[in-house]
């Protein structure tokens, strides 16, 4: 076990927790705010005897993912909103195909080309399936370097668990900022896809990995059993919740956000506001219960995100019929300070 | 008097009807990819990459652990799969539009890379699997349901030639042209599939084989008449031969 402690990015924390979770297979293309990623990668996967390939395009790169996947191995592929779009395709053949894909996204303001500043923009593809067809993936929101590399690990661990794709959902707020972190070893488990990978019919009948199923009711019954994963997938929820106990209104933000609006918290509450954080780090599964826990007690809500309002719809269908939840949206451009979120969260406390 | 079976099926050809129409040339091409496969011992070792289009069903024919690749993505797929896993042998199975429309970057690169994998491309200059519409590999006044008056070279180009193009790429290690239109031509189809393979095999580079093969229905011909067209119109723009062989005969 190594106490070591690292002074690294948001993107080398995401492709150290990668290597220490037995990443065998990158494949990338360069984008911005994610390129230490790829950089990283192709310095030291080699070095571990994986394969590094920068694809032609966030197509090829998504593809190598679902072939490289479908062998039973632990493999990422990692971009920002734009390339992420492009490996939609992928994404949603890997889901259909029930394939343990890493996706990692550092998240950039959109639409189209947008610019290069961190963003949420991507809540609602991330969440709502992202792909064509009717599917999702665990999505990931960490909101430190630490929580980077941590929720790294645990993407392939739940990828392969659920046989589904995984995304990590950062910004380029996370990507780009540097924090000490503590790297851990996980124990990888050794042939964790025996049963489903492609490695030649040698001594048992041809395993098929696809997506199509033309046979009348094939599909239905396929997607049943994807909508029963999906409901499974609820014990992985996970958030966190910061001074809501006593608190009137509780403050709903994720990923880097979350993050800032806590300083926020602890400044309010040394002013003697009862204000408190609910960061949601699972963002599907959403911790919907927990919220509603939450406004049954009476507590009021405003949700933070550093885009026009996606998750705000969440926690809405969260909260009601017992609450409402406020709005407040960062716009991109701009990193958000402590102070940004002062205003607001004072105008909704009083509401 | 005794008989004696002179091709025998191979083991790996599942023993079960096609859905290609008839006079298509898949299941010629599926028999001869098998043939090969077994020759060099092969199946046990194998994923094949299936693609989009006549073929999509290529696991129901060919008994081998197989994953389907999105539209053109396959030599991505395989990309994948040979980086994954190395000490296996790694083929795509394509066709025109699938291979030289949609994937034109995906093989372009595939090759250019010089990836490990083999790949088996069946031209029959249309789109089958969608009805006949025109292909990238559609010949010059060959009418389809989207070219309806024959295509035109100033309106939509002229066929793409992948053999040539692959063949000038740096990782390919074998590149080649063939056609199903008659027996000679069948035996030399066999030939290119199994150096095809042996590129991947043999660690020379990236293996890539073009099938020129007859769409009857689509052509709106019987099948003798679309093995006549492989011979008088495709076969002299598309000519036959290889374009690139490092294998050393």
């Amino acid at each position: 076990m190594s106490k070591k402690r690292l002074f690294v990015k948001g993107n080398e924390a995401i492709a150290l927790g990668a290597l220490a979770a037995g990443c065998k297979c990158y494949f990338g293309y360069p984008i911005t705010p994610q390129n230490d990623i790829p950089e990283f990668m192709s310095r030291e996967l080699p070095k571990k005897g994986g394969a590094f390939v920068q694809a032609e395009s966030e197509v090829a790169a998504a593809n190598m993912l679902l072939g490289a996947v479908s062998a039973g191995i632990r493999a990422m592929t990692s971009s920002s909103s734009p390339g992420i779009s492009l490996k939609q395709e992928a994404i949603s053949y890997m889901a259909g195909s029930e394939l343990p894909g890493v996706i990692v996204n550092m998240n950039r303001g959109g639409p189209g080309l947008g610019d290069i500043g961190p963003s949420q923009g991507d809540y609602f593809q991330a969440t709502k399936g992202g792909g064509h067809g009717d599917y999702r993936l665990l999505v990931l929101g960490p909101g430190t370097v630490q929580e980077a590399y941590d929720l790294t690990i645990k993407a392939f661990d739940l990828a392969f668990k659920y046989k589904n794709p995984v995304m990590i959902l950062g910004d380029a707020i996370l990507g780009q900022m540097k924090e000490p972190i503590t790297p851990w070893e996980p124990e990888v488990p050794e042939k964790e896809a025996k049963e489903w990978c492609l490695e030649g019919a040698k001594g048992r009948p041809p395993r098929v990995i696809k997506s199509l199923y033309l046979e009348d009711g094939a599909l239905a019954k396929h997607n049943l059993k994807l909508a029963q994963k999906y409901a499974e997938m609820k014990k992985e929820i996970l958030f966190e919740e910061f001074l809501t106990q006593d608190a009137s209104l509780i403050v709903v933000a994720y990923g880097s956000i979350g993050r800032i609006v806590k300083s926020t918290i602890r400044t309010l509450r040394k002013q003697g506001h009862k204000v408190g954080l609910f960061r949601p780090i699972t963002l599907y599964p959403f911790p919907s219960e927990a919220l509603q826990v939450l406004a049954k007690e009476g507590k009021k809500f405003l949700t933070i995100e550093h885009n026009l309002g996606q998750m705000v719809e969440d926690v809405q269908l969260a909260v009601c019929p017992y609450a409402q939840t406020d709005f407040h949206g960062h716009l991109p451009g701009n990193l958000p300070t402590p102070n940004d979120f002062e205003e607001p969260i004072i105008k909704a406390l009083e509401k | 008097m005794t008989e004696k079976i002179m091709f025998p099926k191979p083991q790996v050809l599942a023993n079960r009807p096609t859905h290609y129409c008839p006079g298509c040339h898949h299941g010629l091409a599926h028999k001869l990819v098998a043939q090969v496969l077994e020759e060099l011992k092969l199946p046990e070792k194998t994923i094949c990459v299936g693609s989009i289009g006549c073929s999509v069903f290529i696991y129901n024919y060919l008994l081998l652990d197989t994953i389907e690749a999105p539209h053109g993505r396959a030599p991505a797929v395989a990309t994948g799969v040979k980086r994954a896993r190395p000490d296996k042998f790694v083929f795509t199975y394509q066709g025109d539009g699938d291979l030289a429309a949609i994937g034109l970057a995906e093989i372009m690169h595939c090759a250019n890379r010089g990836e490990r994998v083999s790949v088996v491309f069946v031209n029959n200059t249309i789109y089958g699997m969608t009805g006949g519409q025109m292909a990238p590999t559609t010949l010059v006044g060959q009418k389809t349901t989207t070219c309806p008056g024959g295509r035109c070279k100033d309106r939509e180009g002229e066929p793409f030639k992948m053999a040539e193009i692959i063949g000038s790429l740096g990782g390919t290690a074998y590149a080649a042209r063939t056609a199903l239109n008659d027996i000679k031509n069948i035996q030399k189809t066999k030939k290119a599939i199994k150096l095809a393979f042996r590129a991947q095999l043999e660690d020379k580079g990236f293996g890539f084989v073009e099938i020129l093969s007859s769409c009857p229905t689509n052509w709106k011909m019987t099948p003798l008449q679309a093995n006549e067209r492989i011979a008088k119109e495709m076969i002299p723009y598309f000519p036959l031969g290889e374009f690139k062989n490092t294998l050393g005969e």
